[in-house]
This record gives structure tokens, C-alpha cells and sequence, in this order.
């Protein structure tokens, strides 16, 4: 990645002064992120059940996780969670953002846009259960008034992954858009002038001027939600609870159960190990194929 | 790059285009339109649906208006109905104090996000305007803590949290997410970096401090970011769910969404009942709504016009 510096250069450096302003964050990231992520490895090489000191165990959670078909269940799940919920989520907030920025002003249709974002995961998910409920929910209801079948989208195991990608799409969208139009607002409204003048078109507009120089914002995006959406649970937790038949099991939310529900911290870690390693290797991956420290006006 | 961040602090009013009708823009309407409507029907309906009674929602399950129209739903989410009349109206009778969670999450809420943008705002400004040795390392490291998946941190913070006596106090949820979160720190030191500098060297000129500099320069400039990202932060910090889970046990630290899963899980044998449920879920996301309908007016525009005042 660059690191541009805006800063003028100067003969003495400002270290003590940059060590005041640094302080609190580097606490807060050492005591709470670095030590804990370091404790988290470890505690992956033990058997631990919160009450007596964790036990090293080597390497028996691994061989256990590699051998436990509910895992490998699980990040199945989740990778098809996340595969849904990003793809949707993404191309929808670009063309919110996208509408906002060229089709109007109004303050208002970016507060309603950003509304479902107000309510926590909780909410939205108890939202969507009563309009899908299969019984007296409005959405079968219109379902069965066009003459289909209802369709049990939380308790059938074809519908139920689906369908919590989309209603976390619903309350996400909005703030994923919102921080595009962020971006966008960095590009020079001039430049849009220019190619109007030039004769461009919306489209030719959008994949020149906009696409390019909103590229580091949407890799900078694209990244932070791959890893959030990596971590669903809540949603899963009060939709769900992880059936029908462990169909919504995402990792999360197995990892969950294995820690607060059997006690077993040791092998929860040693997913959560499994779970890191996965995201940053599309982390990395990711930075790479978008090349997200630069920028094209260079 | 400095040219595009420039920009980014002072951002350019958003021009509508006065053009004439085409076809293009009625369906980029259209489309905008629908995309308003799957937004705010669900909160139409669950209001809807709050204000009815269990008995009407099965009996007219389809009436665009509330069925029966109630306060009941409500006066049990909040307590105020005793047991036996909540059960007749087919709700848990299991009372739950929501305004005693409602002050815990404002507690909660307020304290995570007044310290955490300030400390991590001092932290991006040593990031984009101070030069010091090892900067562009340790801030690859706090870049490097934006790919720690967050459950990776909660289970060991819990043990900590729990070695430190702070389980099932307020202080506990607040404290691990109280002085930075890496997006903080990279999301404001963009802005940071985007400060012409011409500016700070007129600061200097004038014989200001770098101290002085991020207070009365750095910070005003970067006023708008700084507000989205603080009601964002507050909005996340009002929404968590799973780190409260594993940290409260009673009411003394019992946040509205912990309260509001409890209020589900309470789920009576006779069926789920919605009409408590979704008076319930509006409870809890009324401050939101109510926050938002304050600030989100003078955010949303500021970010389009901030440049021109």
C-alpha cells in the first residue's frame, strides 16, 4: 500500500507530541485488540471451560475441527451467506449511491435510505420474521393472494440462507451506500461538467469518472463488509437459531454455541483461528485485485 | 492524490442536472422509488401491526390498518400490564423494565462514542500530519486490527472483561470498544490527509502549535466526518447485540437488544406474539429514529454543501 504523507516536510520530527496523540488508541489497541487476538491464538491450543486454567493441548482442536463435518458444514453456510449478501448488498448500494449523487439533492432520500440502518440486527430480524411468517405474515399473504404457494422462507432449508442474506442486505444496504456517496462526493463535480460538455453519456460517465476514482473508496468498503458479513449472527440468532436442520449453522454462530453453549472455548478459538485466516486471505486478496491505496488522479 | 483530497474536505455542492424528461431518468426514478418503498413499509407494518390486537392479526391478517386498534402491545413491552391480563391478550406475562434499558444503552452508547472518536481523531492526526519515526509501521498495524474478525477479540476480551470484575456492568460493555476502532482511526485520517496544505502552513506561519493546529484547524475541518462517523458510531454502539450477550446477566447492565431477544425468547405456548413483539422492536428503535430525525438532516446536506458555506 502508499502511504502518502500531506504533511510538509520538516527538519525535527514531531515524535513526542505524536506519542501524546497516539496514546489512548495505541491502549485501546494493544489491551483490547492486539493482546486479545494473541490470547485468542493461544487459547486454540487449549481445552478451556472458563471455570479451571486453560489446558495446553497442542494441536487437538485442529485435528478435531479438520474431522468435525459440522464445521466444515458451517463455512459452507457461511461462504453462501456471504457470497448472496455482498453481491446483492454491493451492486445495490453503488446504484443508490450512484442515483443519489446524479439525480438529486434531496436531504431526504438519503435520511429514508438510511432508516433500516437505525435499527440493530435484532430489530430488523424480528422485522422480517413476522412479514415472512409462513402463517399470518403479509409477504405469504401476498404470496397466496397470487395464487402461489406460501413459502416457509425461515424454516425451509433452501430458503432460509437466502433469506437472511437479503434481510441483512435491507438494514445494510443503506449504510454501505451512504459511505460510497461519501466517496463520491471526493470526485470534482468540474469533471462531470467537462464530459457532459463532451457529449458523454450517464453510462460512459459512471464507468469513467465515477467507477475510477471511487475505486479505493469501494475496495476500502468492500473490505470492511466482506468481514462483517463473514461474521453474521445476530440475525441468525433470533430468526433462526441455526436450523432448520443446521442449514443457517453459520460459523458464527457455531462457534457461539461451542463456547457459551458447551463450554468448550479451546475449539471455539481454534474456529475463530480458522475464521481469521480466511478473511485475511481475502483481505489480502482483495487489496490486491483492487489496488485500494491508489487512486487514478494520481 | 493530494488533488482528490482536497476535494474530499471541502466537498463540491452536489449540482442536480436540470435536464429534460428522458426516458433514463423516469426509470432511474422508478427505481429509486421502489427502492423507498422496500424501505419503509416494514416500519409501516410493524407499526401496523403493534397497535392490533393477537386475536385480530390471526383473524384479518391482511387488513392494511390496525386490527383492533390497541395500546396493549405496548403496555406490555413495557411492564405495564400485570401477568394474568397480558397472557389473556396472548403475551409471556414475563414483565421487562425498558426504561432501565433504555438508560443503559443512552449510558452505554454516549461514553463509547464521545471517547472513541475523540482518541482515535487524536490518533488519525498523528497518522496524517505528524511525522515521526515508524508511523507508516504502526499504522500498517492499527491497518492490520481492521482484519481481527470481531468474535476473535470478544471471547478473549470476555476473559478478560471477567478478570478485571467488570462482567454485568455497564463499564464492562463500554470499555473494550472505548478508545479507538482501526475504521475510526483510517476513516478520519483519509479526511485528515485530505486537508490542503496550505492551510496548516498559514497555521504555522501564524505561529500556531500542532496542537493548536488539530483543534482549531484539523478538527472544524473536519467537522462533517467526524459528525456522520459519530452518530454512525453511536447508532453501532446502540445496535450491538452479541458483546452485551456475553457481558450482562441482570437488568443493572441489560441493554435494549438484549432485552428485546429476551423479550422473543418469552415466547408463549400459544404462539409468538407479534403484537407485544413489534411494540416491542419500535421501543427500542425509536431513539434511533428519534437521533437520526435530529442530526441526520444537518449531516446528510452538510455533506453536500459544507464546501459552499
Amino acid at each position: 500500500m502508499s502511504i502518502a504523507s500531506s504533511s510538509p516536510p520538516t527538519r525535527r520530527g514531531d515524535g513526542r507530541l505524536a506519542a501524546v496523540f497516539l496514546a489512548p488508541a495505541l491502549l485501546g489497541f494493544l489491551v483490547f485488540l492486539l493482546w486479545p487476538t494473541l490470547r485468542g491464538v493461544y487459547l486454540s491450543f487449549t481445552r478451556f471451560n472458563l471455570l479451571t486454567p486453560a489446558e495446553w493441548v497442542g494441536l487437538d482442536n485442529y485435528e478435531r475441527m479438520i474431522h468435525d463435518p459440522i464445521f466444515w458444514d458451517s463455512l459452507k453456510v457461511t461462504v453462501e451467506y456471504v457470497v448472496i449478501n455482498i453481491g446483492i448488498q454491493t451492486v445495490a448500494a453503488l446504484a443508490i449511491a450512484v442515483l443519489l449523487q446524479r439525480l438529486t439533492r434531496s436531504a431526504l432520500l438519503r435520511g429514508i435510505v438510511l432508516t433500516p440502518y437505525l435499527m440493530s440486527n435484532v430489530v430488523a430480524g424480528l422485522v422480517w420474521l413476522w412479514i415472512l411468517d409462513t402463517q399470518l405474515g403479509i409477504g405469504n399473504e401476498i404470496i397466496s393472494a397470487l395464487g402461489a404457494d406460501r413459502i416457509p422462507f425461515l424454516a425451509d432449508e433452501t430458503w432460509a440462507i437466502p433469506t437472511i442474506a437479503l434481510i441483512n442486505v435491507w438494514r445494510h444496504v443503506g449504510y454501505t451506500a451512504l459511505l460510497l456517496f461519501a466517496g463520491l462526493q471526493a470526485i470534482p463535480n468540474d469533471m462531470y461538467e467537462a464530459a457532459r460538455v463532451d457529449g458523454a453519456s450517464e453510462w460512459r460517465m459512471f464507468w469513467r469518472i465515477t467507477m475510477p476514482l471511487l475505486r479505493p473508496v469501494l475496495a476500502v468498503v468492500l473490505i470492511m463488509t466482506v468481514i462483517g458479513s463473514f461474521q453474521v449472527f445476530d440475525t441468525v440468532a433470533v430468526t433462526t437459531a441455526g436450523g432448520p436442520a443446521n442449514a443457517t449453522n453459520v460459523l458464527q454462530f457455531y462457534i457461539y454455541g461451542s463456547a457459551f453453549g458447551r463450554f468448550q472455548f479451546g475449539y471455539a478459538s481454534a474456529m475463530s483461528v480458522a475464521l481469521l485466516v480466511v478473511l485475511s486471505a481475502i483481505t489480502v486478496l482483495q487489496y490486491r485485485l483492487t489496488r485500494a491505496g491508489r487512486t487514478d488522479l494520481g | 492524490m493530494a488533488a482528490v483530497t482536497t476535494v474530499t474536505a471541502t466537498p463540491p455542492g452536489i449540482r442536480p442536472l436540470k435536464r429534460r424528461f428522458s426516458p433514463g431518468r423516469a426509470a432511474a426514478w422508478t427505481v429509486l422509488g421502489l427502492i423507498v418503498l422496500i424501505t419503509l413499509l416494514p416500519f409501516y407494518w410493524i407499526l401496523r401491526t403493534a397497535l392490533s390486537t393477537n386475536a385480530g392479526l390471526g383473524a384479518d391478517p391482511t387488513n392494511p390498518l390496525p386490527v383492533d386498534l390497541t395500546t396493549s402491545g405496548f403496555e406490555r413491552a413495557l411492564g405495564l400490564q400485570s401477568a394474568e391480563e397480558a397472557v389473556a391478550q396472548g403475551g409471556a406475562g414475563g414483565g421487562l423494565d425498558f426504561w432501565r434499558y433504555l438508560l443503559n444503552s443512552v449510558i452505554v452508547s454516549t461514553l463509547v462514542t464521545g471517547c472513541q472518536i475523540f482518541f482515535s481523531a487524536m490518533a488519525a492526526y498523528a497518522f496524517s500530519r505528524l511525522r515521526w519515526r515508524g508511523r507508516d509501521k504502526v499504522f500498517g498495524l492499527f491497518l492490520a486490527g481492521l482484519m481481527v474478525p470481531t468474535l476473535f477479540t470478544l471471547l478473549p476480551n470476555f476473559v478478560l472483561i471477567k478478570q478485571l470484575g467488570l462482567v454485568d456492568t455497564l463499564l464492562g460493555i463500554a470499555l473494550p470498544s472505548l478508545f479507538m476502532t482501526p475504521f475510526a482511526v483510517f476513516f478520519l485520517r483519509q479526511f485528515f490527509m485530505n486537508i490542503p496544505q496550505e492551510v496548516e502552513e498559514a497555521a504555522l506561519l501564524d505561529g500556531a502549535s500542532k496542537v493548536r493546529i488539530f483543534f482549531r484547524v484539523v478538527l472544524p475541518m473536519a467537522s462533517t466526518p467526524i459528525l456522520t462517523l459519530s452518530v454512525l458510531t453511536y447508532i453501532t454502539s446502540w445496535n450491538d447485540y452479541f458483546w452485551p450477550l456475553m457481558v450482562s446477566y441482570s437488568d443493572s447492565s441489560r441493554v435494549l437488544t438484549v432485552a428485546l431477544a429476551i423479550f422473543r425468547a418469552q415466547t408463549p405456548a400459544t404462539g409468538v406474539d407479534w403484537s407485544g413483539l413489534t411494540a416491542a422492536t419500535l421501543i427500542a428503535a425509536l431513539p434511533m429514529l428519534v437521533l437520526f430525525a435530529c442530526f441526520a438532516r444537518r449531516i446528510v446536506s452538510s455533506i453536500g454543501f459544507t464546501g459552499i458555506k
